[in-house]
């Protein structure tokens, strides 16, 4: 891979030489979270680059919350692919790189998804590298580090970036402001990227049993730890829309009045909601919160790996800074490890019966 | 048997015209559809299992999936038994003859007919578990020399209940085929077939030859136990005890997620499974 050195005061006037003709998405900081939302090249300074997680992973961008999937007339479906649009996306922290090659795993494979690799393939990943806080878990999940999946990566070193070239196009855009790159490392520069990484490693808190938690998912199915998450649990579905590897979704068709055509409308859902295994005719098979909350929590941490190769969790921490009453991947897996667990469900006294 | 057929590769979650051919009631809110895609190449093409399942689109109401109940062995025409029970289904009854609609797959694993071949063929229904099985009764009888014994036992709530009754009594008179029919209860008096559940006809199979039989198993959800008890009792072997089950599914290919269960997509790696899936992989019945 090709490594290049960047000033760090040339980052702004770079992106903002890309994003020209093309749209380019950012972290912003809003309220008191970050979000990643759409920049206009006069307002570059706006870019967030100190912040840990945005509110809600990129996926956003790949699978939106809504989307338009089909117009629907009375002749039949047409596709409507009009809300992909050619972006670049900065600022993704190697979690949500992972999250997006877990998300490919489902959508790009086996009847790939149309929809999704269309965003995909007209979607430049710049990644930025980060600094741990409490919630970050990506060590424990081997998350931490990302070797693919990009078409440029910042890793911040002193006043200069790293700059990774992922890919060809990644090379392309280098090419459009190349008196910003410097092409030769020195010693120094590679010694203190390692002293950076070895700190970094050293920088994680809060560490879960990522390799254990497949094995003992499966041993204590019948944990009471379920049935007591699972009375807690507000069933808000709030750790799905955070979740950088969460897929659902639910289709439906909307009429229009008018002569205007109607629409089949995709939008997120989360298994967690009680109707997410309701069928027709009124049985719903997963109609506790207790079930649900095990599909969420064993589909990400053992159930995706027996079919993709490896769990989803890419520890990226929202669903600890999310989920109101304090179910996350660290607490289940620290419960299920029969360690004391201070979240106020883990204090519940009720008789649960396996 | 010849391979499925896949449409619409380029985007698989767009439907394929197709128009309703004929449709009639079997009960008070059970409708049988005849379906045929609208591009006749296509749908002389059309290439599915018996056990696999089609996304019925009705425009602008919705979509859901939809076991198919003919079989393969006559192509051109598809054909469905629906219960009249959700918003789709409501307006798909609304529909006339020749009234577009919108169908892809046909997805899922369906049953192993290559490994069925020589095999005895024992169907156990329960209500609307018609539909499913349906297609593979039909494929045996279009194939009859393929397979050995096929028996079937059927169980309706009421004779009225009972969904293609004419055909089923008519197979009766088959020689090459045992069936037996029950009804929970007969409120019209003239019912001669056996009263009780669908588990009060297992007597009546006899000389079963368990390691050479597949059992088939299709209905509501708590005739499962029941059923498969049965059998296990026969000494069917595990592998070959295949149920068709139903799950709330917004794709049928794997990627909405609605019809997981453990590591398994209902809809990529059902809706058949065998009583070891059923055993290993815990919620599925």
């Amino acid at each position: 891979m090709r490594i290049l050195k960047l000033k760090k005061l040339n980052l702004f006037s770079f992106l903002q030489s890309l994003s020209n003709g093309i749209e380019l998405w950012a972290p912003v900081k809003k309220d008191s979270q970050t979000v990643f939302q759409f920049i206009l090249p006069e307002e570059i300074n706006k870019i967030n680059l100190n912040f840990t997680r945005t509110l809600l992973p990129p996926k956003k961008l790949f699978i939106p919350p809504s989307f338009n999937m089909f117009q629907v007339t009375a002749k039949g479906y047409k596709e409507d692919y009009s809300w992909i649009k050619d972006r670049i996306l900065f600022g993704l922290h190697p979690c949500d790189i992972h999250g997006l090659l877990t998300l490919d795993r489902i959508f790009t494979q086996n009847f790939p998804d149309s929809y999704y690799v269309q965003a995909r393939q007209k979607t430049l990943i710049l990644g930025l590298s980060c600094w741990p806080d409490e919630y970050c878990l990506c060590q424990s999940t081997h998350t931490d580090i990302i070797e693919e999946g990009f078409d440029l990566f910042f890793s911040e070193l002193g006043d200069d970036y790293l700059v990774w070239i992922g890919s060809s196009r990644g090379d392309d855009l280098i090419r459009i402001k190349p008196e910003f790159f410097e092409e030769s490392l020195g010693t120094k520069d590679i010694e203190k990227y390692i002293e950076w990484r070895e700190k970094r490693a050293q920088a994680f808190k809060t560490k879960i049993n990522f390799v254990f938690m497949p094995d003992l998912m499966e041993l204590k199915y019948n944990d009471s730890v379920w049935e007591r998450a699972g009375t807690a649990c507000l069933a808000c579905g709030s750790c799905s829309m955070v979740c950088p590897t969460c897929n659902c979704y639910n289709v439906r068709d909307e009429i229009l009045l008018g002569d205007k055509p109607g629409r089949r409308v995709r939008e997120w859902d989360s298994c967690t909601l009680l109707e997410y295994s309701l069928v027709a005719g009124g049985e719903n098979f997963r109609s506790k919160k207790s079930s649900r909350l095990k599909l969420w929590y064993t589909h990400k941490l053992q159930a995706f790996g027996s079919k993709y190769g490896k769990p989803s969790c890419v520890g990226c921490g929202r669903c600890l800074v999310t989920c109101p009453v304090g179910i996350n991947v660290k607490s289940i897996s620290d419960s299920l490890e029969g360690k004391k667990v201070d979240a106020f469900w883990a204090r519940f006294s009720i008789e649960v019966k396996p | 048997m010849k391979p499925e057929t896949k449409l619409n590769q380029s985007n698989p979650f767009l439907p394929e015209p197709a128009r309703i051919v004929r449709a009639y009631n079997l009960t008070q809110d059970v409708r049988f559809f005849q379906v045929r895609l609208v591009d006749m190449e296509k749908a002389l093409s059309f290439r599915y299992r018996p056990g696999q399942f089609a996304m019925i689109s009705v425009l602008g109401a919705g979509e859901a999936p939809f076991s198919i109940s003919s079989t393969p062995s006559r192509p051109g025409l598809l054909e469905f038994c629906i219960r009249k029970v959700g918003t789709v289904t409501n307006a798909l009854f609304r529909l006339r003859e020749n009234s577009l609609i919108g169908l892809r797959g046909p997805y899922g694993n369906g049953f192993p007919i290559e490994a069925m071949e020589g095999k005895d063929v024992l169907i156990v229904v329960g209500g609307l578990g018609a539909a499913p099985l349906r297609s593979v009764l039909l494929y045996c009888l279009d194939n009859r020399d393929q397979f050995g014994r096929v028996i079937v036992l059927y169980g309706a709530k009421r004779p009225a209940e009972m969904i293609f009754r004419e055909e089923y009594f008519d197979l009766k008179k088959r020689v090459d085929l045992e069936c037996h029919l029950a009804v929970d209860a007969d409120d019209t008096g003239t019912w001669t077939e056996n009263i009780g559940v669908v588990t009060t006809l297992f007597p009546k199979v006899k000389d079963i030859n368990p390691a050479n039989t597949y059992a088939l198993v299709c209905g509501p959800p708590v005739m499962y136990k029941f059923v498969i008890k049965e059998l296990v009792k026969l000494n069917i072997p595990k592998h070959q005890i295949l149920m068709t089950l139903e799950r709330r599914m917004k794709c049928g290919v794997g990627k909405c997620g609605h019809c997981a269960i453990d590591y398994i997509y209902t809809c990529l790696d059902g809706p058949v499974f065998t009583y070891w899936d059923v055993l290993h992989m815990r919620e599925l019945i």
